[in-house]
């Protein structure tokens, strides 16, 4: 047995960063395609502000970056629903509300090491209930984006035409948002809010590369995100790097190698074409 | 004469951005086996009329009714097969196939087909569909691969696969070369040789890309709907006829 698993705390680390490595980049899919890239770092920043609230009530912090991650997505639906040619400026107002209130309510934190640990996670320091907690919702959105991966494709591709086709466009976009907030919270406490929006982006951009269907960029997105996420532990363990920073460099490079692949199968397939392209 | 059922009517439909009067009184009636065409200048109000049609907007005065039924409250969808303008839908850079885009629309419709483990009971259903828009072995091909008059068809055959009794088409020759135009105006003379009961709603700014359609002609004129040659209204004319009444 490799030497770092007989430590409990990185066997709830390679755990907790299994489930998060898959549940993420599953959410990522749709939030890429809804061309919603940044929705991450919005309510990653949100998450902040929720934690440095609770800190200040003294209330559980996590409490706190679900109360403000679920409220910040709703605003961010209702401000796209109002204005659908403006979704991603309903992202950049949320955005910039996270970051200004994050900062002001940061000065009144009593610990600042915890809400610091909340920027970058502390994925190896998380305990069984946490563990628990993060599984849990991890399975349940997981089961949600399999049970409504129809719904979620056809919402991505098309939205008008998914209402024509019978698809409770509504009640679909409320319940992936609820979600959206529910995944970035845990995952900004494991592996910080910093991280969170490459963790849900940089996968799915590998799976674009090389997918041929929206069923293969599931599977390889969450495929990306699962290596990384042990990869990335595992590398932070023997060379004593930042967990969420080591699985972030593991994820753009297996991006960049797939691309370097896809680039190589290209030229192989198409030699004239890539030369005429280049020049 | 023969009784054909009544699948959209509208009557005295007006509708208004603000003070900005874009329907004023326009009627419409489309039978089963009728293709309608609806042209009009950019702005004329042809989108409008649509999403009316389509129940996303409530006349501010007048009625409309889809096989029978009030728009914002109509359900039964699978009964309307919708082709959005190509432009609308950012396939170039969607990672999907063919099969999975029509496809989809089955899913939607038939909430009985098992989530998991059900393409054999879709794939009769998506190659008759794909057949009929002459894409038969397009099915792996990724969509973002397709030419757009190729896609304009995937989006045919997505609408056609649950076999409705009303198609919508949206602009759909809008962005295509005049080759690609004339395939689709082809495809959709031999699809309603075909089925002959099917009733075609066609909304276009471009009918000189449509030249030889045998249908019934409407002009959006001053926010009504008018015939699209002199004489009563609903008078039958084909597009050719228009091309030269406006020469």
């Amino acid at each position: 047995m490799p030497e770092m698993l007989h430590y409990a705390f990185m066997q709830r680390a390679l755990a907790a960063g299994l489930v998060i490595g898959i549940a993420v980049p599953l959410v990522g899919v749709t939030v890429v395609l809804k061309r919603l890239s940044m929705i991450g770092d919005a309510l990653g920043h949100a998450s902040l502000a929720g934690v440095a609230a609770g800190l200040i009530a003294g209330l559980n912090p996590v409490a706190g970056a679900v109360a403000a991650c679920v409220t910040s997505a709703f605003c961010i639906e209702g401000i796209r629903r109002a204005m659908p040619a403006r979704a991603d400026l309903a992202v950049a107002v949320i955005m910039a509300a996270g970051i200004g209130l994050a900062g002001v309510l940061s000065g009144f934190v009593p610990n600042s090491a915890t809400f610091s640990s909340f920027l970058f996670g502390s994925i190896v320091t998380v305990g069984d209930a946490e563990l628990a907690v993060v599984v849990g919702v991890g399975a349940a959105v997981i089961l949600f984006c399999a049970l409504l991966a129809r719904e979620l494709f056809w919402v991505a591709l098309d939205e008008r035409a998914a209402r024509l086709a019978g698809v409770r466009t509504g009640l679909v976009n409320a319940a992936f948002v609820l979600v959206c907030a529910l995944t970035i919270s845990i995952a900004s406490r494991t592996v910080g809010s910093l991280i969170v929006s490459s963790m849900m982006t940089v996968p799915v951009a590998a799976a674009l590369a090389v997918a041929r269907s929206w069923r293969q960029s599931v599977v390889v997105a969450c495929a990306v995100g699962a290596v990384s996420s042990l990869a990335g532990l595992t590398l932070s363990f023997y060379a004593g790097l930042r967990p969420g920073g080591a699985i972030v460099l593991v994820e753009v490079g297996i991006l960049l190698l797939l691309l370097l692949v896809r680039g190589i199968m290209r030229r192989l397939a198409h030699p004239a074409r890539e030369d005429a392209a280049a020049r | 004469m023969e009784h054909r059922e009544t699948v959209i009517e509208a009557t005295g439909v007006a509708y208004a951005h603000g003070r900005e009067a874009i329907l004023e009184g326009a009627s419409l009636t489309v039978r089963a086996g009728e293709l309608a065409v609806v042209t009009g200048e950019n702005g004329a109000g042809k989108s409008t009329l649509l999403r009316l049609i389509l129940g996303e907007l409530r006349p501010k005065s007048g009625q409309v009714r889809i096989f029978g039924a009030d728009p914002v409250r109509f359900r039964d969808w699978g009964r309307v097969g919708y082709v959005p303008q190509r432009t609308d839908v950012p396939y170039e850079r969607f990672p999907a196939s063919v099969r999975e885009v029509v496809e989809a629309n089955l899913y939607a419709r038939r909430p009985s087909l098992p989530r998991f483990r059900a393409r054999s009971r879709t794939a009769p259903a998506v190659d008759r569909a794909l057949t009929a828009v002459d894409l038969a072995g397009f099915e792996r091909r990724m969509i973002g691969e397709l030419s757009g008059g190729q896609f304009q068809r995937v989006l045919l055959a997505r609408a056609l696969v649950c076999e409705p009794g009303l198609l919508v088409l949206d602009e759909p020759t809008s962005g295509l070369d005049a080759r690609a135009a004339r395939s689709f105006e082809e495809l959709l003379a031999d699809l309603r040789r075909a089925r002959p009961e099917l009733a075609v709603l066609l909304v276009t700014h471009d009918l000189e890309r449509l030249a030889g359609l045998d249908a019934t002609l409407h002009r959006l004129e001053a926010g009504r709907l008018v015939p699209a040659v002199p004489g009563p209204a609903h008078a039958h004319a084909t597009a050719r006829d228009l091309k030269e009444t406006h020469a």
